[in-house]
């Protein structure tokens, strides 16, 4: 199926491309623009937002700091509440975990809430493979398994697609996996969203086992937490015989209280809303009110390996929110395809080659996926110094000997489709330059954890002029720089 | 304690080592080096808002995302739910085990008891629910509900199309997010609303009424 990432050109092959299909900068550049103004919105209402973030990002290092025993403690907890925990180092173990689960109940399908860590590891595909059939019930994840497509962006998966062309899939595809369209089906959105319901239905009332992940993980209760808006998220937690939920381990937070944080900050930061409409939490089983049997797998897949990085490891610190997605000038150029993960844009730049390596050619390009103006960590609620991270991964890339060269070449050469593209840096950087005056070498209040590296300084001259300086035409047309990189 | 990585094959050709315990030892060895991490700073706030302001601020921030917004006192409240019934056309409506009895004193529909043994499908049937609820959150617009006996199971108040949610105001209404936590109990399922089901998922514009109830009317009881 086309629905996977193996064998992705790099980041400039794949974002050229993108440029120049419209219809995608089209739809990318009315959503984008369209969540930005509201997040900046939602944000303003908060007059302690700077503090929250702070305590955002001081939860999270406290956490991986001590992540072993919070851990050990969900563990235990869960389990205390009658549910059973499960270990996977990496997704092929995660995938026989789940699978193996699922024909242990005698079923052959599953419904599914939009989940990162599933996608990530491939879930759909490990389970398809062992005859299961996975039915994603998230109304973006559904677009884009209905149109055989893959996610490109991580809260809307299918924001690549516009109302149109979404009604073409629902009417073309619906039927081959089970309810079909309505006839005459318009694109209007509550149209295509009245479809969805009626096509999903069915599945939420026959299933009996649900698949998960979660935003959150409670150490101190055993509780985990979606945060979703549909409903499908409800239907999949609570009528099914059996809940599998699959979290990445950084996913943990030690304390109930915490969660006061998170949910003031994630849903301004995502769909810029106060609050989303459907939070659900849980605690191993209920008697008599939703699923009998709970399997919580808990999923390493690259994240001890990005937590052995001084640097790097703040990337773990992420709760998916996306905002730094709608504000990359990169990402909306390019698209998210074009990053050749499930974590697209800014994120996804710095966590896939931390995950992954950086021996691929994408994930080589990915460091290079970007302008570093900032913007990405201007508005992200956990403050994650992406910039930063970026910085120290071109090192990793460059340092990489014998085929890191050739890698590095390849790196280089989206550096130079990002500043070929003047459009592309646009506001964002402008910007970036104005703010980047206010940032603090040391972020406060945070202690030791953060007191033990510098955050990277702003540029005096901006990297685009220097690369215009120093680049030099080539005969063919073309420009290489000339200078070493700075 | 359960490891799968026992139960379901070897791990790795140095033997039955679990996964949980080789995950174990990697995050260790990762942060061997790292600074302590300091204990958490709450400089955020408790609240954004004025006692005084809580109760109205509820109502506006519910109606800013589409749930239908009544006030009334606990005399009136039965010919109000009997008023929204009759006005959505429902033939039947769940009723959870601990509804105080007096506020459907006055509903034509039917009664459904939410039971263990009605199926999803069965459910689905039903026109409406009555619920009450364990706190609601004025500045986020937020009701919760917990399982008590007034709310019951977590699948009536989803799979019904129309969902009418009873608040005794100001006792259980908090002015903000970290005021609702302390009165939760997080060893139950909760269920946190926030207007009707609803989607960003086409352009990043939200559209209600998805799978959730589409139609949320919150009634704000004040004597």
């Amino acid at each position: 199926m086309s629905g996977t990432f193996v064998g992705m050109p790099s980041f400039p092959r794949a974002a050229k491309e993108a440029v120049h299909n419209k219809t995608l900068r089209g739809n990318l550049r009315h959503a984008t623009h369209t969540i930005r103004d509201k997040r900046a919105k939602a944000v303003a209402e908060l007059a302690d937002w700077a503090e929250l973030r702070e305590a955002g990002k001081q939860i999270k290092d406290h956490t991986l700091r001590h992540l072993d025993r919070y851990l050990l403690q969900l563990e235990e907890r869960v389990t205390a509440a009658g549910g059973t925990v499960h270990w996977a180092a990496d997704a092929d173990e995660a995938n026989r975990i789940v699978a193996d689960l699922v024909k242990a109940t005698g079923e052959s399908e599953v419904v599914k809430v939009k989940s990162m860590a599933t996608q990530e590891i491939g879930l759909n595909e490990a389970l398809e493979a062992e005859g299961i059939a996975a039915y994603e019930t998230d109304l973006a994840e559904l677009i884009v398994q209905l149109g055989d497509d893959r996610p490109s962006h991580i809260l809307v998966p299918a924001i690549h697609r516009n109302r149109a062309e979404i009604r073409d899939i629902f009417r073309t595809k619906m039927a081959d996996w089970g309810r079909a369209a309505p006839d005459g089906l318009t694109d209007i959105p509550a149209d295509l969203a009245e479809a969805a319901r009626l096509h999903l239905r069915e599945k939420f009332l026959r299933a009996k086992v649900g698949v998960s992940g979660a935003n959150f993980m409670v150490a101190e209760t055993g509780t985990l937490v979606v945060f979703e808006s549909e409903g499908n998220g409800r239907m999949c937690l609570t009528l099914p015989e059996t809940l599998i939920s699959v979290v990445g381990i950084e996913k943990v937070v030690p304390s109930w209280r915490d969660l006061e944080v998170f949910l003031q900050t994630l849903p301004r930061s995502s769909t810029a809303e106060r609050m989303n409409p459907y939070t659900s939490t849980w605690t191993g089983t209920a008697d008599g009110d939703g699923p009998k049997t709970f399997h919580l797998v808990l999923l390493d897949n690259g994240r001890t390996g990005t937590l052995a990085d001084e640097v790097g490891r703040q990337a773990l610190r992420c709760i998916r929110c996306s905002a730094c997605l709608n504000v990359c000038p990169v990402y909306e150029r390019a698209g998210g395809h074009a990053y050749g993960s499930v974590y697209p844009g800014p994120i996804g730049a710095i966590l896939s080659p931390q995950l992954r390596g950086t021996q691929s050619e994408i994930d080589a390009s990915l460091p290079y996926a970007s302008s570093l103006c900032g913007a990405c960590y201007e508005v992200c609620p956990v403050a994650i110094d992406i910039p930063e991270v970026l910085v120290h991964l071109r090192e990793r890339v460059a340092g990489q000997g014998g085929k890191g060269h050739r890698l590095e070449k390849a790196a280089m050469k989206a550096a130079g489709w990002v500043l070929d593209h003047p459009g592309v840096l646009g506001a964002g950087e402008r910007a970036a330059s104005k703010t980047r005056r206010l940032h603090p070498s040391k972020l406060p209040g945070a202690g030791a954890w953060t007191r033990s590296r510098e955050l990277p300084e702003m540029p005096a001259e901006p990297f685009r002029d220097w690369w215009k300086k120093n680049r030099k035409p080539k005969p063919d047309g073309t420009s290489k720089p000339d200078g070493k990189k700075s | 304690m359960s490891n799968t990585a026992d139960s379901t094959g070897p791990t790795g050709p140095t033997g039955p080592i679990g996964s949980r315990e080789r995950i174990l030892a990697r995050i260790r060895a990762a942060v061997a080096d790292a600074p302590d991490a300091p204990e958490v700073t709450r400089d955020y706030l408790d609240t954004h808002t004025p006692d005084a302001a809580m109760v109205d601020l509820l109502a506006e921030n519910l109606a800013d995302y589409r749930a239908l917004v009544h006030r009334t006192d606990s005399a009136t409240l039965p010919d109000l739910l009997m008023r929204l019934l009759a006005e959505h056309g429902s033939r039947t409506v769940l009723v959870p085990p601990g509804l105080p009895p007096g506020w459907l004193a006055a509903a034509d529909p039917t009664r459904i008891h939410d039971r263990e043994a009605s199926t999803a499908r069965e459910l689905d049937e039903v026109d409406s629910v009555v619920t009450g609820c364990a706190v609601a959150i004025a500045e986020t617009g937020t009701i919760v509900l917990d399982g008590s006996p007034d709310q019951g199971r977590r699948r009536i108040s989803l799979v019904p199309d129309h969902h009418i949610c009873v608040v005794r105001v100001p006792e259980q209404v908090v002015a903000s997010v970290p005021q609702a936590m302390p009165r939760l109990d997080p060893t139950r399922p909760l269920t946190w609303i926030s207007g009707p089901s609803a989607t960003s998922d086409i352009e990043l514009d939200r559209v209600e009424g998805v799978h959730g109830p589409r139609t949320l009317e919150v009634v704000l009881v004040e004597d």
